[in-house]
């Protein structure tokens, strides 16, 4: 049943891709993607999906990053508000990359992904230590992110404003888009996101075990240091993969693991990869959604998603008490 | 007329933690027909304090800029004793802009003290909850689709943060507004409206960019007699609101039920002083932009000075203003007049103080 249900998803999945491939500004039929995928000559079409399939597969790439980034923090953190964006860690990686690129010069993509781990890292650790590690509620990580994130964003606005380069250049990166992938940035990130996902799904029976409390998982002989020190590694290595590829998408990580808790209910060996599959559903359709509702320009997917998830968030808030997973 | 040593007082509220650290010094000032009220010392001595900090940095920043006046020259010139060019630039220029300041520092710093006392959390504060980003997207909504002048820009930044406040208020309603829903809810809010803030930047032509990046920092720079009026009367109107509720707002830290029983209309006093509140930080907001973190740590500095339990709404407001003030004279003789907005010096400040408080209340176990 839940095998077929994840099958039904990567269909979901093919075919979400495809419409990423089909819409923008220049409509494309099925047959023209069939033979911009599959048999270029190099035709204006074949230029569109070349263009699209770059952006189609950083948002695969990106989507799932931050889908299982969500799953694993929310089971780490036994904290149904916890992602990546209400948690601070994107405005960390951001933080660090806005620093990167404006006073140390780097320009690369494989040069500042290093200072995106490096500011999810340390923005983690931070939210993590000051939310007060175990006796840690939601509100309080929650907080604490929020305000660690209110603060870095002012740093990033007071770059942006003694810095006009930076400001044409930040801009666009700040608010999350798929729009400027390149064959390159997949490349580059590629690396990091396939090993954060096999380091977070390796993860899922120890994080189940914590699940149950420490005690309990203690005397299940799960290694609790080694298991919270790997999955924020996970963690970090997927968000700063993805915010230094697309700039911050908040709320993505927070969405996709509570639609699919309801239905696999709490064993993280279906929900990391249930999360993998839907979550870039959940990106790919929001930039779907950016790009057609401002045609021919487009909105960006970071907004989409805020848009979307901020609603979902303040349902969950609403719907339960909070401060059970 | 004579005083008496008032009991000492525990306060029962959930934030009795300064009350425990030190005696209360509260003192009942008896008056022969009957009436009495309590002083409390301290905190009466740290209002003064600040007051006169808040005076004394002002007429300084007076004196600051590319024509420098002398103290005694500025407090000549305001008493109507000058000369003409001195007259011109303190009177037309620099007084105006440091009024705004002070208002913009006491109504974010009284705005702040209510939001915390009514979430309960001392980061609870309108930047935090999203009432400033409201208030930046009116704004930008003006500046980006309608590249508004500076009045439209204020009553855009005035209308933006009362929806956002509304959306708030009524999102967290469940049976009553509660402290960490409110919160929470804020936070949502906060990411969805930062959202739409980026989105409205990234649909900018350069210049407007740059122009609502500045803004959006909070700047007093250019500011003028335009922008003190209306700031002088709302908080003028909003103060006996306050005062009349605040009352109500000591016994509500003590928790809905028990002011219920006290005899407070608990959601009334709740939706007044939050009413108020928002108020006061959209209409800063509009003034100055959104000035970053005086509304967090004014009243939590005011809280560690007077040591007193309870919101120091007056503590508070005199502290933001004096905040805001000494931020602004900071940034101007550090980098020169008009150089470095004043939001840059309190966002820098306030974060690092932030997570000092983080530090501290963690150790408490608190937050």
């Amino acid at each position: 049943m839940r095998a077929a249900g994840l099958l039904f998803s990567a269909a979901i999945l093919v075919l979400v891709a495809l419409a990423s491939i089909a819409v923008g500004a220049k409509e494309l039929s099925v047959a023209q993607v069939w033979h911009g995928l599959f048999q270029d000559t190099g035709t204006y079409g074949d230029v569109v999906v070349g263009e699209r399939l770059s952006r189609t597969l950083l948002g695969l790439l990106a989507g799932a990053a931050l889908g299982l980034a969500g799953a694993v923090l929310q089971a780490l953190t036994r904290n149904p508000l916890a992602d990546p964006g209400v948690l601070g860690i994107n405005a960390g990686a951001s933080a660090a990359v806005v620093t990167a690129i404006t006073f140390l010069n780097v320009t690369s993509l494989s040069g500042y992904v290093w200072f995106a781990f490096l500011g999810a890292a340390a923005v983690g650790a931070l939210v993590w230590f000051l939310g007060g590690s175990r006796s840690a509620t939601p509100v309080r990580l929650a907080l604490a992110g929020t305000a660690i994130g209110a603060a870095l964003y002012g740093y990033v606005q007071a770059v942006m404003i003694t810095n006009g380069a930076a400001l044409g250049k930040m801009r666009f990166w700040t608010v999350g888009s798929l729009a400027s992938a390149t064959d390159e940035t997949i490349v580059q990130v590629l690396p990091f996101c396939l090993a954060g996902t096999v380091l977070a799904l390796l993860l899922a029976r120890p994080l189940n075990a914590m699940a149950m409390g420490d005690d309990t998982a203690r005397a299940l002989g799960a290694h609790l240091t080694r298991t919270r020190a790997l999955a924020m590694l996970a963690a970090t290595v997927l968000c700063g993969a993805a915010t230094a590829a697309c700039g911050p998408i908040v709320f993505v990580g927070l969405m996709v693991p509570h639609l699919v808790r309801s239905f696999t209910g709490p064993d993280l060996r279906w929900i990391l990869p249930y999360a993998t599959v839907l979550s870039p559903v959940l990106l790919l359709g929001s930039d779907v959604i950016g790009r057609i509702v401002a045609r021919p320009a487009e909105v960006q997917v970071g907004v989409v998603t805020a848009l979307i998830g901020g609603p979902v968030f303040i349902y969950l808030v609403r719907r339960r008490r909070t401060t059970q997973l | 007329m004579k005083t008496t040593r008032a009991p000492r007082t525990t306060s029962p509220g959930s934030d009795g933690f300064a009350a425990a650290r030190a005696p209360r010094t509260a003192r009942a000032v008896r008056v022969p027909g009957g009436l009495s009220f309590r002083v409390d010392v301290r905190a009466f001595t740290v209002v003064v304090l600040l007051v006169v900090a808040a005076l004394a940095a002002s007429v300084v920043l007076i004196g600051t800029g590319d024509f420098p006046i002398p103290a005694a020259d500025v407090l000549k010139t305001l008493v109507g004793q000058g000369n003409r060019g001195q007259d011109f630039i303190i009177r037309e220029l620099r007084l105006p802009r440091v009024l705004v300041g002070l208002l913009v520092g006491a109504c974010l710093g009284l705005g702040g003290a209510l939001f915390q006392s009514v979430s309960r959390n001392p980061l609870g504060s309108p930047d935090v909850l999203g009432l400033s980003q409201g208030a930046s997207a009116g704004a930008l909504v003006v500046i980006v689709l309608f590249s508004g002048g500076a009045t439209a820009v204020t009553l855009g930044a005035l209308a933006g943060g009362l929806v956002t406040g509304l959306a708030i208020y009524f999102l967290a309603w469940k049976q009553g507004v509660h402290g960490y829903r409110l919160v929470l809810v804020g936070i949502g809010v906060n990411a969805i409206v930062t959202a739409v803030n980026g989105y409205l930047i990234t649909k900018a032509d350069f210049v407007d960019a740059a122009r609502a990046v500045v803004w959006m920092t909070g700047s007093l720079n250019g500011r003028d007699w335009t922008q003190v009026w209306p700031l002088l009367v709302l908080f003028l109107v909003l103060l006996p609101v306050v005062a009349g509720n605040a009352r109500g707002l000591r016994m509500l830290e003590m928790g809905d039920d028990v002011s219920y029983a006290l005899g407070v209309r608990v959601e009334r006093v709740r939706l007044l002083l939050m009413g108020s509140a928002v108020l006061l930080t959209a209409a800063a907001t509009a003034a100055a932009g959104p000035v970053a973190f005086v509304a967090l740590t004014a009243p939590q500095l005011a809280r560690r000075l007077t040591r007193s339990p309870g919101p120091n709404l007056a503590a508070s407001t005199c502290m933001g203003a004096a905040l805001l003030v000494a931020a602004d004279l900071a940034s101007q003789r550090a980098f020169g007049a008009d150089q470095l907005p004043v939001g840059v010096v309190t966002g820098v400040l306030g974060g690092i103080y932030l997570l000092w408080l983080l530090v501290v209340e963690r150790r408490k176990g608190r937050v």
